[in-house]
């Protein structure tokens, strides 16, 4: 009887093997394979975070961070930063003339000075910003309207610049196309900032502002290139300058030739969209004297301002900033704070949690598990 | 009177010749040849050929229609119309970020489909093209079986397959019969005999039966395998003959011809009109639970995406209100935009808005919850311990849609028989007119009476007893319907029989019937096999005893009995019956009925099936008054089954008491622990039975369903005779709910144990009057609500005496009470299909009842054991996985998008991308997808061991658990956490300030990049620390994707890429890098991201564990010790009072 059973069944197995169908079902009937996979028994660290082990977790955090957030905060305290606002938009104020009276026909640039007194001297190299605030670099609209390709020097987009360009795609008159194209190059900002020094005796020095350096290294030198010719006005022969420009894009920068054309870095700078409408622009670096005299003597200076460039239209500001720089960059409290106050926190949940483990997980640990 | 009809119908169907709908039956002339004239006029109907299609598609409608299904999907419709509206408007994300991931996802799923189709299309043609021989001019002729037309005669050979649904005219055999084994269509791989039709059976040459001139009229095709109804006009000479065929004369295509040299038999079904191809069609869909609250989650993230697009699109327009802001002299317009309508403006605006926000649903979570299980099914085929060494036979997974509902399961239903029991029957007893015998004592053939001090037994059997003794035996030697099988030698069965048992056995669809001829074999009586019409007996002296087997009134589940009618070669007539106590004793009008009753109800109290074996001599007259009735009831096309029931009932009556035989079915192994470690996870047991109430009663305390506490609760038609139903219901619900009204109900509480727990009993009479809908009486309807309630007081519940519909019933029931349980059906036979169908969970058992179960259920097991396994273990990883897949998937969009939304409010609502176009296709597809899904395969919160060992723990994630919605919100809160912190921290640093060494500034893409790389690491890291099981393969994929997101960006800033229209990203994440800041900024955000979750977690565990949690946390501790629910295994089947 048993044998007759067992054959039955075999004959059915057989059976079954063909006629039963659909996708999980193959190759059956043999042994599944005994190995440590197929069968979910791969060796494994099983880790559980109980408040015991999270614990020194948690006051490692703690003692780690605060330090750090201390550093930080020590660090950006030392930063020397003054921001003078020329906007001139309040009556009395030294660019109000400029900032009412603007007009976008102008071949003379609107001058204004601008005196402030720096009350600490800065040391090493200080760094000059502009800022522009509810200026919305990231708009969508503005994000996209480049050709970075006519950016990378290639002709064929100098000639027929992207889609994404328009309105500032083809000057209107003469149809040319545009180079730079599009509405960031078009709103390249175009204020020139210029620093004197009044110094005690009476007379006013000019503080030398580097122009190099303020853009990254590898856009000056691989994403932005001038297109390949002898001469630059040459090459930008068929195209039209921005509209709202002055000067075509390869007059930038009259007293230096090899920042002309794409590759000028005022104009990388600005061709970098800034993340939030308030924003600030490295415009140049004053760098430390050889002797070892102060960068920045505490005292009177003098901001002149080519006033070019209106941002009343939209409620803007325009801002320009000193400041000196440390390892970890600008002024800025706020990661400071943010890590002495997330290490406090872990410090404390820390403490909570032995407090925790103590009463808790000893009686748990005891307990018996129910049945 | 059959001939009126059949020209009737004729006419009928010529009236309505061309709409083959209305057709209800079909006429085949045999061999294409018209009949004589005058009868009838020759309509020739169109039928299909005989080619088997399965394919979906063609080559030429491939990818339309292909394309058409897979855009049926309202996801990847969604997906479609995110990435048309992508190309038709102008929006912030290129098309390709959406439609890439989309492309993939439909060109895989056309691949897999297509060479699934492909296949399926060799197998067609390799079907189709096989060849047959049909007998056309009187001769063999080979074609192709796709060739094949209804009417064409076939000629098949034995172990060939049949072509198509044949009607049997004549065999190799001189009696007309064949024997068929349809185990590739229901799997019962017993050999079955099939009749040819009398006039037809001599025709047995080729030119012999090109000779039959006859027409078949016959129903229309139908699924059902074991229907058949159908008659054959034959015109011999002037007069023509009609002869009923049934199913036995029916042979199925898929079947195979055995033990028989050749039939001829004539196409009545071909090509998609056979029953078999009539059987292909798919189950209906079973979607689990987790699958429901994905859709509900989905469309709660779909409002959020909406209310995000239009709250952007609002606002837009407010803060826009101001044309300086709308469009300043630095960021004009194109003509064509300040020409648009403003509400055209405002639309594309919310559909831009859509885009940008619609990674929240992301493509990439279907594909991997599909792969996931896909995938993590195999792990149940793979599992060694569900192999049966026995059986040779592994899990088998038919849909891979219901994993994680194993881990749901609320309410178990099982079959008794062949589930819980092995459907291993062996003879133990007989019992003639209260003598018992028993086989084991037996010795040379001499009968010795019970040894046991049974007081029934008449120890002195007189001549008249013995001669009753003796009928008994014959009874059950010739009352059966099992086959002989030959082993090889053609002549060798008397021989085979005599010299040992390998050489030949028997073969039955009943198991029972094989134990009960086989005690008989030990008894003294061997029956050796039915030839020509006569069944042969080799007595106890040795000598053949031959009976003419006249009728077989066949087995059925609703009389619960068969009969056979026989002549002995003394020209004498019995009907000998035999059947369950119930359906024999009211029929039997003489006999020591008492004596057997008490030894019935003995042995059914001892947990063995018991049967009754009663005869009627009848008279010549009787004999052909039985013959009349027969015939006439089986002649009849319309009612035949409730005439032939009819029939069998006036047949089997007057019946005179032989004896009562006792088979036992042994538990099957493990039974006992699986029920009770069912118990012990919550799940309420229910054993749905057609056995006796004492026999399943036994049963379940042998199985530990009844524990000796238990509290047995009756509802029998026994009771509701004494009181009415009404007043029986009621004071069970009082008895019930008086207990748990006095005890305060905890939720938990199943892990105390001390509360007596109530046990229902409930036969299928009485169930079918709870279950009657309410007529007159307006309290029925109520009747079910406190039969539920009694229900759900009751940890375990036998339900006896059922037919197969109301097993489905009763789960259809229960999963319609008001808390929606999760249902699991068990079985192993074709009357559990129902059921199994109905459950939300159906599994088979690869029983010894044919393979019905397994190929319409869900999953298959080898032995019930295995569902501790499936259930316990598997189950319940699935579920854990697939609920942090999908309570991941969302948490890790929101992080992604929720910056996006926020970054709208400071880029004047621009719709401008946070992070990069290719960020944006990537974070889905590549940096974030491999962990969940290894985590979703390979997760282990706890020992497979301790999960076997513990299986309250099965009522940790009861209910849905993990996919409740405060679980839902507590993620999504996560994720708008996360996601607040990032951006703000990124936004504190890039405030108006510079954070590299040499004071030059960055932009708005190295601002997105810083936010997406606190992203990545902080989605990986959240994964990370949820994962409780870290084999190689997790730590090569969770830190595997973080150094493949590096080395992309890496990449990607790295070069000027050719062909793309911009180099935003040029030097942006090295650049990043190269401030100090931004590694502190990037470390301090992803530990103030995580911090919260881990506190949750540290404290939870702490101050409210779940029994998980506990367990966790002692793992190592209780991997070491024995435990002793293990140790409770059982040890005996046999259970004794």
């Amino acid at each position: 009887m048993m044998a007759s059973s067992y054959n039955a069944k075999e004959e059915d197995g057989r059976n079954s093997n063909s006629s039963t169908h659909g996708g999980a079902a193959v190759a059956k009937s043999k042994k599944p394979d005994n190995t440590a996979f197929k069968q979910q028994r791969l060796p494994a660290w099983q880790p559980i975070l109980t408040a015991g082990n999270v614990l020194p977790a948690f006051f490692v955090i703690g003692l780690i961070f605060i330090p750090i957030g201390i550093g930080l905060y020590v660090t950006s305290n030392n930063i020397r930063e003054i921001e003078i606002d020329y906007t001139g938009s309040e009556s009395g104020s030294p660019c109000n003339d400029c900032s009412t009276n603007f007009t976008w026909n102008t071949t003379t640039p609107c001058i204004c000075t601008v005196n402030f007194t720096l009350n600490q001297p800065f040391e090493g190299n200080v760094y000059m910003y502009y800022g522009l605030s509810n200026f919305y670099q990231n708009h969508r609209r503005y994000v996209k309207s480049r050709d970075d390709s006519q950016l990378n020097g290639n002709i064929k987009s100098l000639k027929e610049p992207s889609k994404e360009c328009e309105p500032y795609r083809t000057d209107p008159v003469t149809k040319k196309p545009i180079a730079p194209c599009g509405a960031i190059a078009n709103s390249l900002f175009n204020d020139t900032l210029e620093l004197f020094h009044n110094e005690p005796n009476g007379r006013t020095t000019a503080v030398p502002l580097a122009k190099r350096g303020i853009a990254w290294y590898t856009d000056r030198t691989v994403k932005f290139r001038n297109p390949v010719g002898d001469n630059l006005s040459e090459v930008f022969k068929d195209t039209e300058k921005p509209m709202n420009w002055m000067k075509p894009v390869y007059e930038l920068d009259p007293s230096d030739p090899e920042n002309n054309g794409f590759i000028n870095e005022d104009f990388i700078v600005w061709m970098r969209t800034a993340a939030l409408p308030t924003f600030r622009k490295l415009y140049r670096i004053i760098h430390k004297n050889s002797s070892s005299t102060l960068t920045l003597p505490s005292g009177s200076y003098t901001l002149k301002v080519a006033y070019n460039y209106p941002v009343s239209s939209f409620d803007g500001r325009k801002r320009m900033i000193l400041s000196t720089i440390s390892w970890m960059g600008g002024k800025n409290p706020f990661l400071g704070i943010a890590y002495i106050t997330v290490g406090s926190i872990c410090f404390f949940l820390g403490v909570v949690l032995l407090i925790i483990h103590h009463k808790y997980d000893s009686r748990n640990n005891s307990a018996d598990i129910p049945n | 009177m059959g001939m009126d009809f059949s020209t009737l119908r004729t006419l009928i169907n010529r009236y309505c010749a061309g709409e083959e709908n209305c057709v209800d039956t079909r006429t085949v002339y045999i061999g294409h040849k018209q009949p004589p004239p005058g009868t009838e006029a020759f309509i020739q109907q169109r039928f299909p050929d005989n080619r088997i299609v399965s394919s979906k598609y063609t080559f030429w409608n491939f990818i339309p229609k292909n394309m058409f299904e897979q855009f049926r999907r309202v996801a990847n419709f969604y997906f479609l119309i995110i990435f048309l509206v992508q190309l038709i408007i102008d929006t912030p994300t290129s098309p390709i970020t959406s439609g890439l991931p989309l492309f993939f996802v439909i060109i895989v799923t056309a691949i897999k489909q297509g060479y699934e189709d492909w296949l399926r299309h060799k197998a067609d043609n390799s079907v189709n093209k096989c060849p047959v021989h049909v007998v056309e001019h009187g001769k063999v002729v080979r074609k192709q079986s796709r060739k094949l037309r209804v009417g064409d005669v076939v000629f098949v050979e034995e172990d060939e397959v049949f072509p198509c649904d044949l009607i049997l005219l004549s065999s190799s055999r001189d009696d007309g019969t064949c024997y068929v084994t349809t185990a590739s269509l229901d799997g019962e791989s017993s050999h079955k005999t099939y009749h040819a039709v009398q006039d037809t059976k001599a025709y047995k040459t080729e030119e012999e039966v090109n000779c039959i001139h006859a027409t078949i009229d016959c129903e229309q095709p139908q699924p059902d395998l074991y229907k058949f109804r159908g008659n054959i006009n034959i015109y011999m000479g002037s007069e023509p003959v009609s002869r009923s065929l049934a199913s036995q004369n029916l042979l199925l295509r898929g079947a195979t011809l055995k033990n028989t040299q050749y039939i001829y038999g004539v196409a009545i079904y071909t090509g998609m009109e056979t029953k078999m191809a009539l059987n292909y069609q798919s189950k209906s869909q079973k979607r689990s639970a987790v699958e429901k609250s994905m859709n509900a989650y989905l469309v709660v993230y779909l409002c959020i995406l909406i209310s995000k697009a239009i709250i952007n699109t609002a606002m837009k327009y407010v803060w826009q209100a101001d044309p300086n802001r709308d469009e300043p002299f630095y960021n004009g317009k194109t003509e064509t935009e300040r020409q648009r309508h403003v509400l055209i403006r405002a639309f594309t605006d919310f559909l831009a808005f859509m885009v940008l926000f619609n990674y929240i649903i992301p493509v990439s979570m279907y594909v991997t919850v599909e792969m996931q299980k896909f995938l993590g099914s195999y792990f149940i085929m793979w599992d060694d311990e569900m192999f049966d060494e026995e059986l040779r036979e592994r899990a088998v997974v038919n849909t891979s849609d219901l994993n994680e509902e194993l881990g749901q399961v609320e309410y178990v239903f099982t079959d008794k028989t062949g589930t819980l029991t092995e459907n291993n029957m062996e003879f133990i007893e007989c019992c003639v007119d209260g003598n018992v015998y028993v086989p084991h004592v037996i010795c040379n053939g001499q009968v010795m009476p019970g040894a046991s001090g049974i007081d029934m037994i008449d120890t002195s059997p007189g001549p008249d007893a013995r001669e009753r003794e003796e009928l008994f035996f014959r009874a059950l030697c010739l009352c059966h319907t099992v086959q002989v099988k030959e082993e090889e030698t053609v002549d060798g069965i008397k021989h085979g029989i005599h010299q040992g048992k390998s050489s030949s056995f028997y073969i039955s669809s009943s198991p029972d019937e094989v134990a009960l001829v086989e005690g008989m074999k030990r008894l003294g009586f061997t029956y050796l096999r039915l030839k020509d019409g006569h069944m042969e007996i080799l007595n106890r002296e040795d000598e053949i005893e031959r009976f003419e087997l006249l009728e077989v009134l066949t087995f059925d589940s609703v009389r619960r009995r068969m009969s056979v009618i026989v002549r002995s070669s003394k020209g004498e007539l019995y009907l000998f019956c035999k059947g369950a106590d119930s359906s024999i004793f009211p029929r039997v009008i003489s006999g020591k009925v008492e004596q057997v009753k008490a030894r019935v109800e003995r042995n059914a109290v001892e947990g063995l099936r018991t049967l009754c074996v009663a005869y009627r001599p009848l008279s010549t007259e009787q004999y052909e008054q039985v013959c009349h009735l027969l015939t006439r009831a089986k002649l009849e096309f319309q009612d035949q089954d409730k005439l032939v029931a009819e029939a069998y009932d006036l047949i089997e009556r007057d019946l005179i008491l032989l004896g009562a035989t006792a088979v036992e079915d042994r538990l099957q192994e493990k039974a006992a622990d699986t029920i009770e470690s069912l118990h012990k996870a919550g799940m309420k047991v229910w054993v749905l039975t057609g056995d006796k109430m004492e026999t399943a009663a036994a049963t379940c305390y042998a199985s530990k369903l009844f524990r000796r506490s238990t509290q047995i609760l009756e509802l029998t038609t026994k009771r509701t005779e004494e009181q009415s139903l009404h007043d029986v219901l009621f004071e069970l619900s009082r008895t019930v709910l008086r207990h748990y009204g006095a005890m305060p109900r905890d939720t938990s509480s199943g892990l105390s144990g001390e509360y007596t727990d109530y046990g229902l009993i409930i036969d299928g009479a009485t169930l079918s009057a709870v279950m009657r809908p309410s007529q007159e009486d307006s309290n029925s309807g109520n009747y079910k609500e406190i039969f539920l309630e009694i229900c759900r007081n009751c940890s375990a519940v036998l339900c006896c005496r059922m037919a197969p519909l109301q097993k489905a019933q009763i789960v259809k029931m229960i999963k319609a009470s008001k808390e929606h349980p999760i249902t699991l059906a068990i079985g192993d036979g074709a009357n559990d299909v129902s059921m199994i169908l109905e459950a939300h969970v159906g599994i088979g058992i690869m029983g010894k009842e044919g393979r019905q179960a397994v190929r319409n259920s869900d999953y298959a097991i080898p032995k019930f054991k295995h569902l501790k396994k499936m259930l316990l273990v598997h189950g319940h990883y699935y579920y854990i996985r697939i609920s942090e897949l999908v309570q991941y998937f969302f948490y890790k969009n929101v992080c992604f998008i929720f910056p996006q939304f926020l970054y709208q409010f400071f880029c004047g609502f621009s719709q401008q991308p946070l992070y990069d176009t290719a960020y944006l296709t990537l974070y889905n597809i590549s940096f974030t997808s491999l962990p969940i899904l290894l985590y979703s395969l390979m997760e282990q919160h706890i020992n497979m061991e301790i999960l076997k060992k513990e299986p309250s723990l099965y009522r940790d994630i009861a209910k849905n658990s993990l996919l409740t919605w405060p679980i839902f919100i507590y993620w999504t809160v996560l994720g708008v956490y996360d996601a607040i912190v990032m951006f703000f921290g990124a936004y504190f640093l890039f405030d108006n300030t510079t954070f590299t060494s040499n004071g030059q500034m960055f932009g708005n893409w190295t601002f997105g990049t810083l936010v997406f790389t606190v992203l990545v690491f902080t989605v990986t890291f959240k994964l990370a620390l949820d994962t409780h099981y870290w084999t190689w393969i997790n730590h090569f994929v969770i830190w595997g994707s973080l150094v493949f997101f590096v080395v992309f960006s890496l990449l990607w800033g790295g070069i000027i890429w050719p062909f793309l229209n911009y180099q935003r990203m040029y030097y942006v994440f090295m650049q990043m890098l190269s401030s100090g800041p931004a590694w502190l900024s990037i470390i301090l955000l992803i530990t103030a991201s995580l911090l919260p979750d881990v506190v949750k977690k540290v404290f939870w565990r702490s101050l409210w564990p779940t029994t998980t949690e506990q367990i966790q946390t002692k793992r190592r501790c209780l991997a070491s010790e024995p435990s002793t629910i293990f140790m409770l295994s059982q040890t005996s089947s046999r259970i004794s009072f």
